[in-house]
C-alpha cells in the first residue's frame, strides 16, 4: 500500500516519564486515520513529533517517502486540541499572518481566504477582532487556517469540540470533501461515533504503547464474537427456550423493539454457521430480528484498553 | 523557511497599534512637561513674592547692612519697645520682625539677634541673613581689633588642582561631573529600557500561552525564531516609543516655554549654579565655560559606539530571560519568584554605577563589575566617559556577547518546553530539567 506517513519505532521520554515507547504507525494515502487512546496515552506527543514541535529520542518519521524535515511544515496542516487565536488581532490580519507562516504569499493567501470565508459564510467577519467572536466562530476560522495552504497531511485533534451540531456537521462534510480531493487526514478524538463515521484506519495508543492498529473493518472482524441478536415468536412457547439453550450458547438480550417477541443473544460455536442458527429458528417460530453483533469502535476501545 | 521578518513585523505592528501603547506614547511626554511646567511656574510665583521684614535696630548698625532688594523690603522701625514692635508687625501681617539689641561687644550683639514671625521662616532667607550679618560683624570686630581688612582679603589664596593623565589628558572636577552625568544617563536609560520592554516581552509571551495560539504558531516556526522575533519586534516598538517621547517632549518643551514664558531650563540651571557656587565660590561664567570644555573632552565616538553595543547586548541578554520567564509561567502573578533574580543584578549594577564609579571609576569593584555580563552594560556605560582602554571594553563586550548567546540558548530551551506546559507553576528544579530535555 502507498503510505503518506510512516512512523517507525518512535520513542520519547520526558525525564523519567516515557511518553512514547517504540510506536510505529503507517497512514495510507487518501485515508482518514483515527489516532485513538485514553487521556495521557501519548497521542499529543506523537502528533507533536509529526509536526516537528518535539523531536523524538529515537525512531524515524517519513513523510511522502522522505525523512521528515523543516520544509515539510508546509505539507502539514495541524489543528491542535489546545487552540486559540490572538485575541486583539483582526480576523483577516490574523488569518493572513498564519497563512504566510505556512509559506503562502500574501496575495495567494488573500485569494484563498476569500474563497473559504465565502464557502463557510463568514465573509463579514474579516475586520472583527477575535475577542468579539464566539468560541464556535473562532473555531471555524481556525479550521480555515489549518486547511488553507492545502497540505497533503491534515491533523485534527478533537476538531468538533466547541461546535454546535450544525457547525460540527459542516466541518465533518468539509473534512470528507478534503479527503475526496486527495488529502490524508489524521484524526484524534474521544468521540467514537465520529470515528465510526469517518475513519478507514485506526491506531490505538495506551500507556505510551501502540496496542492496536489496522483497517477499522479488519479490526472489527477480529473483534467479533460470532454473536447474533435474535428475535422470535415461537410456534410453541413451552420448551422452546430450553431447546435453544441446549443447542446453542444463549443468553437473554434486551434490544429495543415495538413487538413482544422473545429476545436472545446467541453465540455460535466454531462448528455452527449463521445459517444453522437461522434454520433452527425458522423451524421453531417466526423470526423477526436477526442481527450479527458487530463490535463498535467504542467496544473495541474499551475492551482493548481494559485488557492491556 | 525564515519567518523572522514576518514575526518581527507582526510583533511590532500589534504593539504599535495597541491603544494603551499609543495613549502612553502621546500622554507620557505631555504629563511630564506639564508637571515640570507647573513646578517651574509655582516656584517662579514663590520667588516673585515680596517679603516685608521689619527691623527693630537698637544698635544703629544695621541700616548699612540690610538693603532692600526686589524680593525683600526692610523697613526700620522707630524707637519703641520690643513688645510694641511685635504687636505692630503682627497687625501689619509682615513676614517677620528682626530684633537687634544694642551692645558694645560684637559677640554679645551677635548672640542676641532674634527673628520673630508667625510661621517659621524659609531656610534660605535665614541663611542669607545670617551670612550677611555674620560678614558685617566679623569685619566690625576685625576693625575694632585694628586689623587691616584689605590685607586679609588680598591674602586669601584659591587652589584649583589641574589634573592630567600621563598621556596628557587634562581633567578637572567639572569634567568629572559632566562625565558622571553622561555615563549615569546612559546607564540609567538602559536600566529603564530593560525593565519596561523586558516586561512587555514577557507579557506578550504569556498572552500567547493563555490564548492557546502557541501550538498553532510553533507548528509553523521554530520556537527560537518566535522568541527572537518577539524580542526584536518589541524592542523596535520600544525604540519607536522612545524616539517619539524625545521628539514630542522637545517640541512640547519649546511650545510651553515660548507660550507661557517660563524658562524651564532656568530652574534647573539655577540649581546647577548653586551647586557650583557652593563647590567653589568662583565665577559662574567660568564654570559654564568649563562644562563646555568638559563636554568637548568626552570621547564622543567611543561613547556612542559603546552605548549602541552595550545597550543592544545588555538588552538582548535580559530580554531573553524575560521571554523565558514568560514561557515558564501561565499568568503574570506567577512571575514574581523568577523576577527577583533578574532585577537583583540590574539594581546592583545601578548602585555600583552610582556609588562606586563616582568614587573611583577604575577601582577594583568598578572594573570587576564592568566585566561581569549581568552588570557590565550599565556599569561599563557609566565608566566609559572616564576613559576605559579599548581592549577592556572589547573584552567586556566579548564576555557579554558570549553570555548573551548562552542565555538565549538556555532561554530557548526553557521557552521551547515551557510554552507547551500548562497548569502548575514550575520550580527552579523543573526549569533545569527542561534545559536538559
Amino acid at each position: 500500500m502507498d503510505y503518506l506517513l510512516e512512523v517507525h519505532d518512535v520513542s520519547k521520554k520526558f525525564g523519567d516519564f516515557t511518553a512514547l515507547n517504540k510506536v510505529s504507525i503507517a497512514v495510507p494515502k487518501g485515508s482518514v486515520f483515527g489516532l485513538l487512546g485514553p487521556n495521557g496515552a501519548g497521542k499529543t506527543t506523537l502528533i507533536r513529533i509529526i509536526n516537528q514541535i518535539t523531536m523524538p529520542d529515537q525512531g524515524r518519521v517519513i513523510l511522502d517517502s522522505e525523512s521528515l524535515q523543516p520544509k515539510h511544515i508546509k505539507d502539514i496542516g495541524y489543528l491542535p486540541e489546545e487552540r486559540g487565536l490572538y485575541k486583539s488581532m483582526k480576523v483577516g490580519e490574523q488569518a493572513l499572518y498564519l497563512a504566510q507562516l505556512k509559506g503562502l504569499s500574501k496575495q495567494e493567501a488573500k485569494k484563498r481566504l476569500k474563497y473559504w470565508f465565502e464557502r463557510l459564510e463568514i465573509g463579514d467577519w474579516w475586520n472583527k477582532k477575535i475577542q468579539e467572536l464566539s468560541k464556535g466562530m473562532a473555531q471555524k476560522i481556525q479550521f480555515v487556517v489549518t486547511v488553507l495552504h492545502e497540505p497533503k497531511l491534515l491533523i485534527f485533534d478533537e476538531p468538533f469540540s466547541g461546535f454546535d451540531p450544525i457547525n460540527a456537521n459542516i466541518i465533518k462534510d468539509e473534512i470528507i470533501r478534503l479527503k475526496e480531493n486527495g488529502a490524508t487526514v489524521i484524526f484524534s478524538t474521544h468521540r467514537m461515533e465520529s470515528v465510526e463515521e469517518l475513519c478507514d484506519h485506526i491506531a490505538l495508543i495506551h500507556q505510551s504503547n501502540k496496542i492496536l492498529d489496522g483497517k477499522l473493518i479488519d479490526i472489527k472482524r477480529a473483534y467479533k464474537t460470532n454473536t447474533f441478536e435474535v428475535g422470535i415468536n415461537p410456534f410453541q412457547e413451552t420448551g422452546f427456550e430450553n431447546e435453544l439453550i441446549s443447542r446453542f450458547k444463549t443468553s437473554k438480550a434486551s434490544y429495543k423493539s415495538i413487538g413482544d417477541e422473545l429476545k436472545y443473544n446467541v453465540k455460535l460455536s466454531d462448528a455452527d454457521s449463521a445459517n444453522d442458527l437461522l434454520d433452527f429458528l425458522m423451524t421453531k417460530g417466526s423470526v423477526c430480528h436477526f442481527v450479527e453483533q458487530v463490535p463498535s469502535a467504542n467496544d473495541i476501545f474499551i475492551q482493548s484498553v481494559k485488557s492491556n | 523557511m525564515n519567518h523572522l521578518p514576518l514575526i518581527i513585523k507582526r510583533e511590532y505592528l500589534t504593539k504599535v497599534k495597541n491603544k494603551s501603547f499609543i495613549v502612553m506614547t502621546i500622554l507620557s511626554p505631555v504629563i511630564m512637561i506639564a508637571l515640570v511646567a507647573v513646578v517651574a511656574y509655582l516656584s517662579q510665583i514663590n520667588n516673585n513674592a515680596k517679603r516685608e521684614v521689619s527691623v527693630l535696630d537698637n544698635s544703629g548698625l544695621m541700616q548699612s547692612v540690610l538693603e532692600s532688594t526686589d524680593n525683600i523690603n526692610y523697613s526700620f522701625l522707630p524707637n519703641m519697645s520690643l513688645e510694641e514692635a511685635k504687636t505692630l508687625v503682627e497687625e501689619q501681617e509682615n513676614y517677620g520682625l528682626l530684633y537687634v539689641e544694642n551692645s558694645i561687644d560684637v559677640d554679645t550683639l551677635a548672640n542676641n539677634i532674634k527673628f520673630y514671625s508667625v510661621d517659621s521662616p524659609s531656610l534660605t532667607f535665614i541663611g542669607s541673613l545670617e551670612d550677611k550679618l555674620g560678614n558685617y560683624l566679623t569685619d566690625l570686630k576685625l576693625e575694632r581689633l585694628n586689623v587691616n581688612i584689605e590685607q586679609i582679603r588680598n591674602s586669601r589664596v584659591r587652589v584649583d588642582i589641574v589634573q592630567e593623565s600621563f598621556v596628557g589628558e587634562k581633567t578637572s572636577k567639572t569634567d568629572s561631573i559632566v562625565k558622571l552625568i553622561f555615563g549615569g544617563a546612559a546607564g540609567y536609560l538602559l536600566f529603564m529600557f530593560i525593565i519596561i520592554y523586558g516586561n512587555m516581552i514577557m507579557r506578550s509571551v504569556i498572552e500567547e500561552k493563555t490564548s492557546r495560539i502557541i501550538e498553532v504558531i510553533i507548528s509553523s516556526v521554530k520556537p527560537v525564531q518566535l522568541m527572537l522575533g518577539k524580542i526584536i519586534g518589541t524592542s523596535l516598538a520600544g525604540i519607536t516609543q522612545f524616539v517619539i517621547w524625545i521628539v514630542l517632549g522637545g517640541i512640547l518643551m519649546l511650545i510651553v516655554s515660548s507660550v507661557f514664558g517660563i524658562d524651564l531650563m532656568q530652574s534647573q540651571l539655577t540649581q546647577q549654579e548653586l551647586i557650583n557656587q557652593s563647590a567653589n565660590t568662583g565665577a559662574v561664567s567660568f564654570e559654564a565655560q568649563q562644562v563646555l570644555v568638559a563636554f568637548s573632552n568626552l570621547p564622543i565616538l567611543n561613547l556612542i559606539l559603546a552605548f549602541i553595543f552595550f545597550f543592544i547586548g545588555g538588552y538582548l541578554l535580559y530580554s531573553s530571560l524575560y521571554a523565558a520567564i514568560g514561557a515558564a509561567v501561565d499568568n503574570e502573578t506567577d512571575t514574581q519568584q523568577f523576577m527577583l533574580p533578574i532585577l537583583m543584578p540590574l539594581i546592583l549594577a545601578v548602585y555600583i554605577g552610582i556609588f562606586t564609579v563616582i568614587e573611583d571609576p577604575h577601582g577594583m569593584v568598578s572594573t570587576l563589575f564592568s566585566h561581569i555580563p549581568f552588570t557590565s552594560p550599565v556599569v561599563m556605560l557609566m565608566r566609559i566617559p572616564f576613559g576605559v582602554p579599548i581592549w577592556e571594553q572589547l573584552l567586556s563586550l566579548g564576555i557579554l556577547i558570549g553570555t548573551f548567546v548562552f542565555t538565549v540558548w538556555v532561554a530557548a530551551k526553557i521557552y521551547r518546553v515551557g510554552i507547551l506546559m500548562y497548569g502548575k507553576k514550575p520550580s527552579y528544579k523543573e526549569l533545569i530539567k527542561w534545559i536538559k530535555y
